[in-house]
């Protein structure tokens, strides 16, 4: 007797659309393949999920909590609500929060315009900052020979050590510090460009969302990040 | 005692207050400008990327960002150690003149004509760009046109009016397209048009303003400008061309410093600190505080110039100097100097635009930090302006020094100030017209106070006489 294949077809609905999901799907994946749109920031497709920007937050019935759709996997009967006034709120709360934390100063930054943040903030019409700014001063690391640190730019979206750590397999990004005081870090702390373990390839330059990691010499607005998502699944596939 | 405040002082761009103090017989014993507000744009670009300094330092200014834009750049050519091509100089050059031209045109027009055609002593409430457009309205719209195509060449050649991210270090971010070139050439006509126009009007206006021409900060003084081997004037200074070495001459024309390295300013240009304004005052060092008072400019660039290099230009400024001598010590002929630096902005522009190069692709040499200072002096619409940086090895900002062509001019403001208070407030009762007079002698400078330090404020006027027991003698208000 053949085996009964254990793959399931879930289905659930997210503002009260009706579709489908297989078997490890997160709910973030089920929307953006049926066209319902969750902002995100530190979701990078082909990067393992860690829902720490907590812009992909959703309601699901019955849950008293809001989960983050890019880690939380979608089950059978769900009712999910992705689009309330209430987070839209909390969204553009989010956005004011990060923009208030560093010093995101779009007039003069390389990434005006090329900005995952900056066109966030635009999209749920952030056109105000209403908290006081922290003005905390970060040292920018020009250490390196071809990039920039920025840490006034930086979100803490974890991308880089990411993608350094999970394809690049050179782990040289690691976060150090707790809550507020955290802080991008190469190696031990090092200087980026006395960093042993970097092999200089810019994936991290590539994911970053923001200007915090950028190429040496780009004026305002000129830097462009690469359409590395291609090359990132394949080379995620290759890996699996 | 007396004291007069006018604060603060209108149509100039920035915020400042005059203080006139006056002794018991109501005779002027000295005048002072000060500038009110501070922004500090030396300590917070500290730790930033050298390559960041041209468009950070542009927010200095929403008038002449273009200046801080190419003063920045230049500073940072140096900081790489490299010289740019030629075809990214030349375009730098043309956003430059169109610069000039637009910044110009708003001084004269905007800011300085409504004195002279409404008046000194007229309504203020109409003695504005609008009560100009009421009653001058050719005069007015022309200025409007003028100010507009400015503006239009600096979007046409870099995409962006205002704060254009397209100077950059080491050159221009993109080519001209052969289109956009001809667009400005067909502009070159009616704006040489309006200028030259304005200028025969201004010449006859002229000799009904004998008497702001004398005392309006006519005064021996030195004089600064960056100067060009030839002798001819020169606004942007190319490193290639090793021309851009700063120049002091004394009052009669005299050259007393010449070949003035960027890197070597300090050396001549020492910075006061004034503690009852937050502009410093920057004089000439081998003479000393406040004997080294120097001014910056348009008249003081025509002073030092052999000619302009440019026809129309250079007529003008023959006529000028047939009718004023060669050297200019009165700060009222600035406006008139204004005018001729627009007509060679324009002419120069068509010199350039039509030079082959100007449409190579080639615009952008690449370097990293290779030395640990860079200087960046141009002549800004207001004078000479100057950037200082230093980097660490890293190529991250450790210092900065700006001297905005305003700061130069303080002691000649002041000096300039009094002159006038002299003149027209001593022994009299105080009118609104006299103070008028103060604030007209404080725009023949043009100071951009908001370059100088930062500014941003109301334009209100109020002037109060205090006498030496502090009790309010008299008060003139005007509001916007």
């Amino acid at each position: 007797m053949p085996e009964i294949s254990h793959y399931q077809v879930k289905t659930l609905t997210i503002d009260g659309k009706e579709v489908c999901a297989s078997e490890h799907q997160t709910i973030l994946e089920v929307a953006r393949e049926n066209n319902i749109d969750i902002p995100t920031l530190c979701y990078f497709n082909g990067l393992n999920g860690v829902g720490a920007c907590r812009l992909c937050l959703v309601e699901v019935k019955g849950n008293n909590k809001l989960l983050p759709a890019c880690v939380t996997q979608a089950q059978e009967g769900m009712e999910v609500t992705a689009h309330s006034p209430q987070l839209h709120e909390y969204r553009k709360l989010i956005i004011e929060l990060l923009l208030t934390e560093r010093s995101h100063v779009c007039a003069v930054c390389v990434s005006s315009g090329h900005c995952e943040l900056q066109s966030l903030a635009q999209k749920l019409g952030v056109n105000h900052v209403t908290l006081p700014y922290l003005h905390e001063q970060c040292k920018a690391d020009g250490s390196h020979r071809h990039f920039v640190a920025d840490h006034n730019r930086c979100v803490l979206c974890t991308r880089c050590m990411r993608v350094c750590d999970e394809i690049e397999g050179a782990h040289t990004w690691d976060i150090t510090g707790r809550g507020i005081r955290s802080r991008m870090i190469t190696d031990m702390g090092e200087p980026w460009g006395d960093s042993e373990t970097c092999t200089n390839c810019g994936k991290c330059v590539s994911v970053c969302p923001v200007g915090a990691l950028v190429e040496k010499g780009k004026a305002v607005a000129e830097m462009t990040k690469p359409n590395f998502l291609p090359y990132l699944i394949q080379m995620r596939g290759k890996g699996q | 005692m007396q004291t007069i405040r006018i604060d603060g002082i209108t149509r100039i761009e920035g915020h400042g207050r005059i203080t006139i103090q006056l002794d018991d017989h109501g005779v002027v014993e000295d005048a002072h400008l000060h500038v009110l507000q501070f922004r500090g744009f030396e300590k917070l670009c500290e730790g930033r990327p050298f390559y960041e300094m041209p468009s950070i330092t542009a927010r200095i200014c929403g008038i002449c960002p273009v200046s801080h834009l190419l003063a920045g750049a230049k500073a940072c050519d140096a900081i790489m150690g490299l010289r740019i091509p030629e075809a990214a100089e030349m375009l730098r050059r043309i956003v430059h003149l169109a610069q000039i031209t637009q910044s110009h045109a708003l001084s004269f027009f905007h800011l300085s004509s409504p004195d002279f055609l409404m008046g000194w002593d007229s309504d203020p409430r109409e003695r504005n760009l609008l009560g100009l457009v009421d009653k001058h309205p050719d005069l007015a719209l022309s200025g409007i046109r003028l100010r507009k195509w400015g503006q239009q060449v600096i979007d046409l050649v870099g995409g962006r009016r205002i704060h254009n991210p397209w100077i950059v270090q080491g050159g221009v971010a993109s080519p001209l397209t052969m289109a956009k070139r001809d667009e400005i050439l067909s502009g070159i006509p009616d704006a040489l048009a309006i200028a030259l126009r304005t200028l025969i009007f201004f010449k006859h206006m002229m000799e009904k303003l004998g008497e702001e021409t004398e005392v309006f900060g006519n005064f021996r003084s030195m004089f600064m400008a960056i100067g060009r081997e030839d002798g001819n004037l020169c606004l942007y200074g190319s490193r290639r061309r090793h021309e851009g070495w700063l120049r002091f001459a004394d009052a009669d024309g005299n050259i007393v410093a010449d070949n003035i390295h960027p890197r070597d300013y300090q050396e001549y240009i020492g910075e006061a600190v004034d503690s009852a304004s937050y502009m410093k005052a920057p004089y000439y060092k081998p003479l000393g505080y406040p004997a080294g008072m120097y001014r910056v400019g348009p008249a003081a660039r025509l002073n030092m110039c052999r000619q302009c290099g440019t026809p129309h230009a250079d007529k003008a400024l023959n006529e000028f100097r047939h009718m004023y001598g060669n050297i200019s010590l009165s700060s009222f002929h600035n406006h008139y100097a204004r005018l001729i630096e627009i007509i060679f902005a324009i002419e120069r522009m068509e010199q350039i635009l039509e030079m082959p190069i100007i449409l190579t692709d080639d615009v952008r040499a690449e370097a990293k930090a290779n030395e640990a200072e860079g200087v960046g002096i141009i002549e800004a619409p207001r004078g000479t302006l100057i950037h200082h940086y230093k980097v660490d090895g890293d190529g991250m900002m450790t210092g900065a020094n700006l001297i905005v062509a305003t700061a130069h001019n303080t002691l000649a403001m002041n000096h300039g100030l009094k002159q006038v208070a002299e003149n027209y407030i001593s022994g009299h009762e105080v009118t609104e017209g006299m103070l008028n007079r103060m604030e007209g002698l404080i725009r023949s400078f043009d100071p951009c106070l908001s370059c100088a330090t930062h500014a941003d404020g109301t334009m209100d006027l109020i002037v109060d006489v205090v006498d030496s027991e502090g009790q309010l003698q008299q008060r003139l208000a005007r509001r916007r």
